[in-house]
């Protein structure tokens, strides 16, 4: 299909969803818990239950005009058996709750594992289909519980995930059930850390010679609070007798801190920069050394730490 | 969506469609000529046996002689491969044929689906409840294999429970397609006429001949399948008296006897009723013959049906389907008290060439006898004497007769009837056999009789003068428990297993459900249907108001179905929260309601000193327990919770006493 075409076609699903939001499948992104019902659920026959209720006309008629009751009464039977799994197979979405979506960050060439957790409100839930993104997983849902998808994550930053479609063909393949989902909900992809990296920057004087604060170990005053500030570290009772919140600041005892700058990386790209300062966090980490992230615009701790870390790794991942 | 087709079947899968098509193959085999039957079945286990041992998809140069041969094979052998049986034939060699190369699901759907439609045309051939009833079974199958095709469940665990779980969910679908099976069935228009060829059977179903030769009806003796329902009006005749007149044979060529073509188009010989004549409803069995019963001897004939100078009833076509008629009859009557020539002619001829001894021996009554009816007495007495009763009759040399009077003296109804008439002929008594059925079984539940094939019989009739053809029958004087017991009663240790009178009683019992079947399923017609809706006001239902009646009702059927699936299920409240709930509606009502963000402890605190009399901390100390002492309450506790809460009586509190409390 040429890029046109689709464009046009999408534009008019869009028109449509406007007008007619009931009816076109064209969800917009909704906050959890999203819950499948009669409102939502779409439901055609499969080419194969097509041909099977050819095959029923069939027997039909044989049967009438045979004149032969036993035959019509078996094909009867068949065939009310087959159109009523279309109820059969709407109650494998109906009542289905989506209500969370869990994931861990990853790095971007790595594979996002989005795990997809479902109520099913005691009901079994059986084949059903879930398409995400040109892949398909099959699962059963015995009980509330959840599926992991694998997503591809190429870039850094907010990764948003396209609608997926939720299915199945159960019990016997003659009907199609469906829904879309599209759950507002972006994954935080970490930029890719350079695989052979130059070492970490010594400590440098400039960092020596500044007299900042480090987060460390020994208690050493108060400051004002600032929004990256950690929870804990909070003095809530002097907090109490003051207007604003205050931080407690700890003094790092020992060593000194490396500065991971991203002006001092003269003769890279920019996602180079961004890739080998994410692998230079990991690496001091490795180190035990506290270190310093500078950009452009922040500049974070020194400290160190898995908060530190994460922290660190989200600035980098969102640079323009 | 090709990779999706392409995955291979499992064991289970390929399992359930093999055994889908194996249940819709089986019933044809057993019609099938073996030519058929042996190549097909050859086919059908070898490809199993293949597959489950994971053998690798059959090539396709092996599959395609399989294609040619079976319909060359067709055609050899019926001629054609157009009609019901060849293209029966044909569609299991191409349905196993199918199997052959099911390799992935969306073979697999096309061989189920294909299945069904076999399945469905062996009813064409044979459509018994029991029968019937094994194909319904044989759905649960394809249900199932269809449900197994759609998941993938046995890829991962162990195939017997979903094996179980797929014929359990197929024969809950098929009881829950039941309702709306019945209203399509009752209100799908019937066709006046077929759309395309009336249908021929082929098949040859066992049943009265229209001739008789030694050990003809031996076949019959031991099959019970029933020939015929009967349903009196009034007072049923003795079971001696049950005598349904059959085709009825005058010549003779020295073994076998046979009826002349032209006995048929000759007027009905007149016949005088001189007894109250006697109403009752005949259901016939498909017989794929002409001949219908009626108990000796009709006075009325059936629509489309002629009676003979003989008094046999002759339909117009052969039976094909089950046939219901009103008779009147009379067991007492004068028939043909003045003898035609021809009839005369006809009823003493005899070959000259046979027999020698049984004519010596009629030619010697003659001489001694003076009165006719003498002669009869004496063949009677004869029988009576030297004869005996039995099925496993010995076969009988050129002169049947002679060697069956003179020789093995042992034999059953063919051979008497056959000997005696002869006897009467070469005595000079013009005499013929007639064939049909005697006695039958009363069902008293249903208030009927059913007749089996087993029931047939052949007597005599001899021409008296003034009194006209009287129906003489020799096997009762040789056993009488034939006419008064049965054929079964009579033939004693001869009769074969399955004949065991346990047995034939509990068919007999049975019996009732297949004439319900019979009545209800299987002779309901386009015309019954018009009936249909005679209670509600439409004398004669027309296509419009069946299609009327058949969308309502099933739209309300799948409209209950869908409230089932779509009410909002009932919500399991928690006890334990429901009498919570109850205790601060008390406190509100009494005039302390619990602020929004207060828990219960706060709340214990706050009004435990409002009622000094009900322990009311101590109630909400134990809700503060249950709620988040464990995962899970003890029900015990919860419900002992629950009953305190409900025989709590608060008093009213004075509002100064409530902000005093609550400062």
């Amino acid at each position: 299909m040429s890029a046109i075409p689709a464009t046009r076609w999408s534009k008019l699903l869009e028109y449509a969803e406007a007008r007619l939001p009931a009816l076109t499948r064209l969800k917009r992104a909704e906050t959890l818990p999203i819950h499948l019902d009669r409102h939502r659920i779409y439901v055609l026959p499969t080419r194969f239950g097509l041909i099977y209720s050819a095959v029923l006309i069939v027997m039909l008629l044989g049967a009438l005009n045979y004149n032969n009751n036993p035959a019509l009464l078996l094909t009867c039977l068949l065939g009310a058996a087959s159109y009523q799994s279309v109820f059969q197979a709407f109650r494998m979405l109906n009542r289905l709750d989506l209500h969370a979506l869990r994931t861990e960050p990853c790095h971007a060439g790595d594979p996002l594992r989005v795990s997809l957790h479902f109520r099913v409100h005691a009901r079994r839930r059986q084949s059903l289909r879930l398409q995400a993104e040109g892949q398909e997983t099959v699962f059963d849902l015995a009980a509330d519980g959840a599926i992991t998808i694998e997503f591809s994550a190429v870039r850094r930053g907010w990764r948003k995930l396209e609608r997926m479609r939720l299915s199945s063909e159960y019990p016997f393949g003659q009907f199609h059930v469906w829904s879309w989902l599209n759950p507002e909900f972006a994954a935080l992809i970490y930029p890719r850390a350079e695989t052979n990296p130059p070492p970490l920057p010594r400590a440098g004087a400039a960092a020596a010679s500044r007299t900042v604060r480090m987060s460390g170990d020994e208690l050493a005053s108060l400051r004002e609070y600032r929004p990256e500030d950690p929870q804990r570290n909070i003095a809530w009772k002097a907090s109490a007798r003051h207007d604003e919140l205050l931080v407690k600041e700890f003094e790092l005892r020992r060593g000194q801190e490396i500065v991971l700058d991203y002006s001092a990386l003269h003769g890279l790209a920019h996602e180079a920069r961004i890739s080998r300062l994410a692998r230079w966090v990991y690496d001091a980490e490795t180190a035990q050394q506290p270190y310093a992230l500078h950009l452009p615009e922040r500049r974070i701790g020194p400290a160190l730490g898995t908060e530190h870390r994460h922290a660190c790794l989200r600035e980098l991942a969102l640079l323009p | 969506m090709n990779l999706k087709i392409g995955k291979p079947l499992t064991q289970l899968q390929f399992g359930l469609t093999a055994a889908s098509v194996s249940v819709a193959v089986l019933p044809h085999l057993l019609r099938m000529p073996w030519l058929f039957v042996v190549p097909i079945l050859l086919v059908l286990l070898g490809r199993c046996q293949q597959r489950l041992r994971g053998g690798m998809p059959i090539p396709a140069w092996a599959k395609l002689p399989l294609v040619v041969i079976f319909p060359i094979l067709i055609i050899f052998h019926f001629g054609t491969i157009f009609g019901r049986a060849p293209g029966a034939v044909l569609a299991c060699a191409m349905l196993v044929l199918k199997l052959v190369e099911t390799e992935n699901r969306r073979d697999a759907r096309a061989a189920v689906c294909f299945s069904s439609f076999v399945l469905m045309s062996a009813l064409l051939f044979d459509s018994d409840l029991g029968f019937t009833l094994l194909l319904v079974a044989a759905l649960c199958v394809f249900l199932g294999a269809l449900r197994e095709l759609e998941s993938d469940r046995a890829r991962t665990r162990a195939w017997q429970p979903a094996l179980q779980e797929d014929l359990r969910g197929g024969a809950l679908a098929l009881a829950a397609a039941i309702p709306l099976a019945v209203c399509v069935f009752l209100f799908f228009p019937r066709l006046g006429s077929p759309l395309w060829g009336a249908p021929g059977d082929t098949t040859v179903r066992t049943g009265l001949g229209d001739s008789m030769a030694p050990g003809t009806m031996q076949e019959l003796l031991i099959d019970d399948t029933p020939a015929f329902r009967v349903e009196f009006s009034g007072q049923a005749p003795a079971r001696a008296d049950l005598y349904w007149r059959g085709p009825v044979l005058w010549q003779f060529d020295g073994s076998t006897w046979t009826r002349p073509e032209r006995l048929a188009s000759s007027p009905a010989g007149d016949v005088q009723a001189t007894g109250a004549p006697i109403n009752y409803e005949v259901t016939l069995e498909p017989s794929q013959r002409r001949w219908l019963l009626a108990l000796d001897v009709p006075l009325t004939v059936p629509d489309g049906a002629v009676r003979g100078a003989d008094m046999s009833l002759v339909n117009r076509a052969p039976v094909n389907d089950l046939l219901r008629y009103e008779m009147t009859s009379s067991p007492h009557y004068v028939l043909e008290p003045r003898l035609s020539a021809e009839h005369r002619r006809l009823a003493l001829q005899l070959p000259e060439e046979f027999n020698p001894k049984a004519r010596e021996l009629a030619e010697r009554w003659r001489m001694q006898f003076r009165d006719n009816a003498h002669i009869v007495s004496a063949a009677l007495q004869l029988f009576h004497n030297e004869f005996f009763y039995t099925l496993n009759a010995p076969l009988l040399a050129r002169d049947s007769i002679d060697d069956f009077l003179f020789g093995t003296k042992r034999g059953f109804c063919e051979h008497f009837a056959s000997a005696f008439t002869f006897l009467m002929r070469a005595a000079g008594l013009p005499a013929r056999v007639v064939t049909g059925y005697q006695g039958g079984y009363y069902n008293r539940t249903g208030d009927y009789w059913v007749v089996r094939q087993s029931d047939a019989h052949a007597w005599s009739e001899v021409w008296l003068d003034g009194r006209g053809w009287v129906r003489v029958d020799p096997t009762s004087a040789v056993s009488p428990q034939r006419v008064q017991l049965g054929a079964r009663a009579a033939a004693g240790e001869t009769a074969p297993w399955y004949q065991a009178n346990w047995l034939v009683a509990a068919r007999n019992q049975l019996d009732l459900v297949n004439r319900f079947w019979n009545s209800a399923v299987v002779q309901f017609s386009a015309l019954r249907q018009q009936g249909l809706l005679t209670p509600f006001g439409v004398d004669k239902a027309d296509y419009s108001d069946l299609m009327t009646v058949l969308i309502g009702v099933s739209t309300l059927l799948l409209g209950l179905f869908a409230w089932s699936v779509l009410r909002a299920p009932r919500i399991a409240y928690d006890t334990l929260d429901v009498a919570y709930a109850r205790l601060c509606a008390k406190l509100a009502r009494a005039g302390a309601p619990p602020r929004p963000a207060e828990g219960p402890r706060a709340l214990a605190e706050r009004v435990a000193a409002l009622w000094p009399l009900h322990d009311l901390a101590g109630l909400l100390a134990v809700y503060s327990t249950l709620r988040y002492g464990f995962a899970k309450p003890p029900a015990g506790e919860v419900l002992a919770f629950a009953r305190a809460i409900t025989s709590l009586r608060l008093p009213g509190v004075q509002p100064n006493a409530l902000s005093s409390a609550t400062q």
